[in-house]
């Protein structure tokens, strides 16, 4: 194993999923398509922090998903440590399973009601056969590094005690007990106070340092993903539309539709622009994505040929790539 | 001023014991204005508001105050009297207005509902008066016919936005209204409601636990902590002068798109359990500028016009907020 070999790589990845079929559909034998993900290809090594950036439908959850294997995509491979996701047998999978841990958006419905704080992050460790005289070691490890200090009055206790920071804490801590070399956390901070966002985010990029490990931050929130990634995709429609390290993407921004997710991010600033968005309307629907580029219909800037040709992701400069006619 | 709360405090019957959630709050709201309450989970922000429509749980009660909404007191008023004015008055678009829709009707028809029932229109009247409130807010009017399911997240919103504004009222208190959508399509709805706002010179109270909304469309705003308000006045004065130790939490929390790459300074611990409320002033076991005296009830300091805050270190101010945006002046304080 090199440290230049990537740790994860996802090439040429698409997942789609099948739609419930209309009368006229199944009479004409057509069975109706969402294209979630499309043609997605990056690498991650270990120690790199990726942000993925979009709004709600551009195919970022679906992503995370099938990077720890909850899903299969249905087209490409995604490779870890040099071996097929889809390609492994049980000692291969139960391997990877300990290596690459998600943490979930919501941390009020993560954990099981019934059991303990202390059982929930105990059943990670007796999935993984981790032997029981660790157990506590590894706990205490873990807790340390999200802060939750004084697990004493809390770890007998069940969730719903609990504050949101502190079970999403919680939530981190079980996905660090397993000290995995990946974790793809997904809108981790989004149904948290602002107040209490700022100590997760601290923890992330605390973990990130520490830790080494690889990471993928998934939000529609670009001063979120400033804050933990070094690099950043940008998604719409299920492509990926620009790749570009994050204070580059957010100072000088290529594509139009990343310069709008900029020009949306909320500040808490009475003297902020109050301009229109350069984009308009909302995603279109995804069972009939627009021809050429899937952007072009809320594109300030769209020319004819946006709506004949594909715009390609190609390399602009050394380490950016974007897919858009006009750059 | 088309509202005034004065002293309000309202219980709640829990079996541990009684809790005053609101606690002698007090806040006005004049006519045309956005005023933004802001505060974490728990604070109270939602009994406050929800108070003004009088539609609570079973388990809460006035407890004092008064309610003063164009001479009539809502604390007081005959439950028919209230009951008129809901709707037509003083309209209320609830938190996850993405589950106030009921899923089993049409969108349509839970509009013309509300325009024949409360607004005893005719069904032709109610008809087209829907497809006017839709095109308002920005929705094309054939989509009434849709089920809720078939709305995303910023589409329910809308409705829900413009199920509030369908008997015209006067003050329209929303709560959350963009929590849980994208950047993308808050700022929409931010930008659809400000406009609204503007052509119908509506007066509104916007609920919310994010700042930014409150910087980006409130006038005035209110910063309210464990039931109490820490810091109100004019929303370019309290950004600009933060005067409570948790105004600077809440604003410092924030992570931004420029700037260096400093760490954020949350504020550690939780609010308190308001069974059992810390003495004095209740920011004091979070606050990393506490001293002795602050176990005495915070005095109201008047920071600027219309601008107060209940803080026992008020005058130091300008030197708290330097000290403030450090993030270690954060760190450990609950730990003490």
């Amino acid at each position: 194993m090199t440290d230049m070999q990537p740790l994860i790589s996802a090439q040429s990845v698409s997942r789609s999923f099948d739609v419930s079929r209309s009368l006229t559909d199944i009479l004409a034998g057509r069975q109706p398509k969402i294209h979630a993900v499309s043609d997605v290809s990056f690498t991650l090594r270990s120690g790199e922090t990726l942000g993925i950036v979009g709004e709600s439908g551009c195919g970022k959850t679906t992503l995370g998903r099938m990077l720890v294997k909850l899903i299969p995509p249905s087209e490409g491979a995604i490779e870890f440590d040099g071996r097929d996701l889809s390609d492994m047998d049980r000692p291969a999978e139960l391997a990877f399973r300990r290596r690459a841990q998600l943490v979930f958006q919501n941390p009020f419905d993560a954990l099981n009601p019934h059991f303990t704080i202390l059982r929930s992050l105990q059943e990670p460790l007796r999935n993984a056969r981790i032997p029981q005289e660790e157990h506590d070691d590894r706990i205490a490890e873990a807790l340390r590094m999200v802060h939750l200090s004084a697990p004493e009055h809390f770890l007998k206790g069940y969730a719903h005690q609990l504050s949101g920071g502190q079970l999403q804490r919680v939530v981190l801590a079980r996905a660090l007990v397993l000290r995995p070399d990946f974790i793809v956390a997904d809108e981790p901070v989004s149904m948290l106070d602002v107040s209490v966002r700022a100590g997760i985010l601290n923890v992330l990029r605390e973990v990130r340092d520490r830790l080494g490990l690889a990471a993928v931050f998934i939000s529609h929130d670009l001063a979120l993903v400033r804050y933990v990634c070094e690099r950043t995709l940008t998604m719409y429609l299920g492509t990926v539309v620009e790749d570009a390290p994050t204070r580059a993407l957010i100072e000088a921004p290529l594509h139009p539709y990343t310069k709008a997710l900029i020009q949306a991010v909320p500040v808490p600033r009475v003297d902020q622009s109050h301009d229109p968005l350069p984009i308009h309307g909302a995603l279109p629907d995804a069972l009939n994505p627009p021809s050429g580029c899937r952007f072009r219909d809320r594109c300030p800037l769209a020319e004819p040929r946006c709506a004949t040709e594909t715009p390609e992701l190609r390399d602009v400069g050394a380490d950016r790539r974007v897919a858009c006619h006009l750059v | 001023m088309l509202l005034n709360v004065r002293n309000l405090m309202i219980d709640y019957k829990t079996p541990r014991g009684n809790v005053r959630a609101v606690d002698d709050v007090s806040f006005e709201v004049p006519a045309g204005a956005v005023v933004g309450v802001v505060g974490e989970s728990g604070c109270g922000k939602t009994t406050a508001v929800r108070a003004l429509t009088r539609v609570m749980p079973g388990a809460a009660r006035f407890a004092g105050g008064s309610i003063d909404f164009e001479g009539r007191d809502l604390v007081t008023l005959p439950e028919a009297e209230m009951r008129a004015l809901l709707w037509r008055e003083i309209a209320y678009v609830p938190q996850s207005a993405m589950n106030a829709l009921d899923p089993v009707w049409r969108i349509g028809h839970q509009v013309e509902e509300v325009l024949r029932d409360r607004g005893g229109m005719g069904r032709r009247d109610a008809r087209a008066r829907s497809a006017e409130l839709f095109d308002m807010v920005g929705l094309d009017a054939k989509r009434l016919r849709d089920y809720p399911h078939q709305f995303s997240g910023g589409m329910r919103q809308r409705a829900s936005i413009a199920l509030a504004l369908a008997l015209n009222p006067k003050l329209v208190i929303a709560d959350e209204p963009v929590t849980a959508l994208d950047v993308v399509i808050q700022r929409q709805v931010l930008d659809t409601f400000a406009t609204l706002q503007r052509d119908l010179n509506l007066s509104v109270i916007l609920v919310t636990h994010d700042i930014s909304v409150v910087a980006y469309i409130c006038d005035y705003v209110v910063v309210m902590y464990a039931g109490r308000v820490a810091e109100a006045g004019p929303v370019a004065d309290v950004l600009s002068k933060p005067t409570h130790p948790y105004t600077m939490g809440l604003y410092n929390a924030f992570p931004e798109l420029a700037g260096d790459d400093r760490d954020l300074s949350p504020i550690e611990g939780a609010p308190p359990d308001l069974l059992n409320p810390p003495k004095g002033c209740r920011f004091q076991p979070r606050c990393p500028f506490a001293q002795a005296h602050c176990g005495g009830t915070p005095p109201e300091v008047q920071v600027g016009p219309n601008h107060r805050a209940y803080c026992h270190r008020a005058r130091d101010a300008a030197e708290l907020r330097t000290k403030a945006r450090r993030a270690e002046t954060w760190e450990g304080v609950t730990a003490a």
